[in-house]
């Protein structure tokens, strides 16, 4: 089958809502990605939903710095701390949901996950969704007893530096433990038509549906793992339609209507990638590739919650226009171990920028820099880092860029500071706007306004034996 | 032999994890990655780079994608928010690798001559030892070789 939503909703059942009759399984199902991060384009999920057949609807909100603001926006207001597009979302597409048979699984709970289900069975209610059965994922958000946790010996060492986290308690701002997919499919067994979780892997948000729909077993480490391919190739929204992609970027078609990803899932474990037809962007090998080796590490040993998966035994063939079959994933058994994201309070930084024109631009921006760190100097200001970038030469491919053009048109003076002194950086940032009347000439670009300081939040990525926080992992329901 | 740069040999992603950057590495055709793999060894791209990468170089092989993946540890000012880089994500360091020169035969050079680069831009020849304008053959736009097929997506 396609995905046609030809399933009967059944009322009234709790625990059995959303189950097929007879308890018979799919063959295929369709997962379409909604969101690739928080502030992805708002009209992608409700084009997945209407724009043609799925069964389930993925939304992944959150990056690694993501929960530490989300932790920020609770401390202000209790009531805060989700992705709260998400609410507007839910309220524009519930009613085409239910009536599809679409089940959304979003990990837009945040730090929040209670507040974020109660607003979205508002929401649904207002839309006229009554009914609307919600999995509340819990048990990810650590911060609560973050110590009793190292007191019991859990030193949640950096794995980047080693360094315990003792030495930066005071500084954190958020821990969260990456859930696999256990929880988004007992909510789904429990006939939760929207999950919401907190930091759930994102690629548990696309292999969930399929183990609760398929059936497959936690040790079916191949299946776990093409389903982690699959949700990999699912978690960044258009980046694998398209969108981002190096390979003949000019030749990507309509990438102003570009279709989001569907994942077509068989039981059998090998899935297509595709969008929905007559959408834009395009769908092929090449593109596939990009996305496959996005942000990977060891691509032998892709590890997740649930299985650790090997993309080198990864296969692609085309399957028809815009359609890319993906086979072969293997798996080997999960580790002892869960991945957590701590966040830290680290300091503050800004970034000033200003403008040069021809002629002698670049040298104009050099001599400006030169005048700004002599009077930084003189200022007695301590930074932890200063960086001086020419937008237009050198910001983003540094010395490989070569020298700069004997007539560049114009160019870009940037200069970011870092210090754990707020002070010291706003200090900083009133010393930019001088230099356009107190230094070298043909300069503009100055109407945005003194840099604004921003606090920095350092990632502190961990590890803990699953035992000490898997209890906690729970599920309960909402009904809007 | 000739030198070309990689772009005309692979396109690739770059992404963050921390403070490393990965950068896949992907031929465009499966004959050429025994290349890749002979040539973009971890000490040639660790000295590409430069200071641009404080830490370590790894490369991992992935044949069935024809496709290398490299870990550059240490490459963006602390990464995440604490970076005060441009490219605090490490997203474009994906063509910065691709600048790097490789060594082929000139059959190879002849055959990928003008891939990566869209109809009429990049005019300015980059190629060690290359004709500026003799070796843009007609047939495009830009007055750049276009096999059929050659930058097609749909590959």
């Amino acid at each position: 089958m396609s995905g046609a939503p030809a399933r009967p909703a059944v009322q009234g059942l709790s625990g059995l809502r959303g189950r097929r009759p007879g308890g018979m399984r799919p063959s295929c199902i369709r997962i379409a990605g909604g969101q690739g991060f928080w502030g992805d384009d708002p009209e992608a999920p409700v084009r997945q939903v209407t724009g043609g057949p799925v069964d389930y609807l993925m939304l992944d909100y959150l990056a690694e710095v993501t929960m530490s603001i989300m932790q920020k926006q609770r401390s202000r207001d209790p009531a805060a701390g989700y992705a709260r597009d998400f609410v507007p979302l839910m309220e524009r597409i519930a009613p085409a949901c239910l009536e599809r048979g679409v089940k959304v699984v979003s990990n837009a709970g945040g730090v929040n996950v209670p507040e974020c289900a109660r607003a979205v069975a508002e929401a649904a209610r207002r839309a006229g969704a009554d009914g609307l059965r919600i999995g509340v994922v819990t048990g990810d958000d650590l911060m609560a007893r973050l110590d009793a946790l190292l007191a019991a010996g859990h030193a949640l060492r950096n794995m980047d530096t080693g360094a315990p986290l003792a030495g930066v308690r005071d500084r954190v701002r958020s821990a969260n433990v990456y859930m696999g997919a256990r929880p988004i499919v007992e909510a789904l067994r429990g006939g939760a038509q929207v999950v919401v979780t907190g930091r759930s892997t994102d690629t548990a948000l696309t292999y969930a549906p399929m183990l609760h729909e398929f059936g497959w077993a936690w040790d079916a480490h191949d299946l776990l793992a093409a389903g982690v391919v699959a949700g990999h190739v699912n978690e960044c929204g258009a980046q694998v339609t398209g969108g981002n992609c190096l390979a003949g970027w000019w030749l990507v078609p309509d990438l102003a209507a570009v279709g989001f990803p569907i994942v077509e899932a068989r039981r059998a474990g090998d899935f297509v990638v595709c969008k929905h037809e007559g959408s834009g962007g395009a769908v092929t090998p090449r593109i596939v590739k990009e996305q496959l080796l996005y942000e990977m590490g060891d691509p032998t040993a892709y590890v997740t919650p649930d299985v650790t998966a090997d993309f080198t035994t990864v296969q692609l063939a085309r399957d028809g226009p815009d359609r890319v079959r993906v086979h072969g994933a293997r798996g080997r058994p999960p580790t002892p171990f869960l991945k957590v994201s701590v966040a830290c309070s680290d300091g503050f930084k800004a970034a000033g920028t200003l403008v040069y024109a021809w002629p002698d631009a670049a040298a104009k921006a050099r001599a400006a820099a030169r005048v700004l760190r002599q009077r930084l100097d003189r200022l007695g200001l301590a930074f932890d880092a200063v960086r001086v970038e020419l937008v237009g030469w050198d910001s983003t491919h540094g010395h490989l860029a070569g020298e700069p053009p004997a007539d560049l048109p114009e160019v870009q003076l940037r200069v970011a500071v870092r210090s754990g002194d707020r002070a010291v950086v706003e200090r900083f940032s009133r010393e930019i706007a001088p230099l356009v009347l107190a230094g070298p000439p043909s300069v503009t670009g100055f109407a945005g306004g003194r840099p604004r300081v921003q606090e920095v939040t350092a990632y502190w990525p961990a590890l803990i034996d699953r035992e000490a926080v898997e209890s906690d992992f729970s599920v309960a329901f909402l009904e809007a | 032999m000739a030198k070309v740069p990689l772009l005309e040999l692979a396109h690739a992603r770059s992404g963050d994890k921390g403070d490393t950057v990965n950068v896949g590495l992907i031929a465009y055709d499966e004959d050429d990655y025994p290349l890749l793999l002979q040539q973009v060894t971890i000490d040639k791209v660790k000295h590409h780079f430069g200071h641009l990468v404080k830490g370590g170089v790894e490369r991992f092989e992935l044949p069935n994608l024809h496709a290398l993946n490299f870990l550059l540890h240490g490459a963006l000012d602390g990464g995440g928010t604490v970076s005060l880089m441009t490219d605090a994500q490490g997203k474009v360091f994906s063509t910065a690798m691709l600048r790097m020169k490789i060594d082929v035969p000139r059959e190879v050079a002849e055959r990928v001559r003008g891939r990566g680069r869209a109809p009429g831009e990049g005019h300015r020849d980059e190629g060690e030892g290359r004709n500026e304008d003799g070796a843009r053959a007609a047939g495009s736009p830009g007055g750049r070789p276009r096999e059929a097929g050659q930058d097609d997506p749909a590959q």
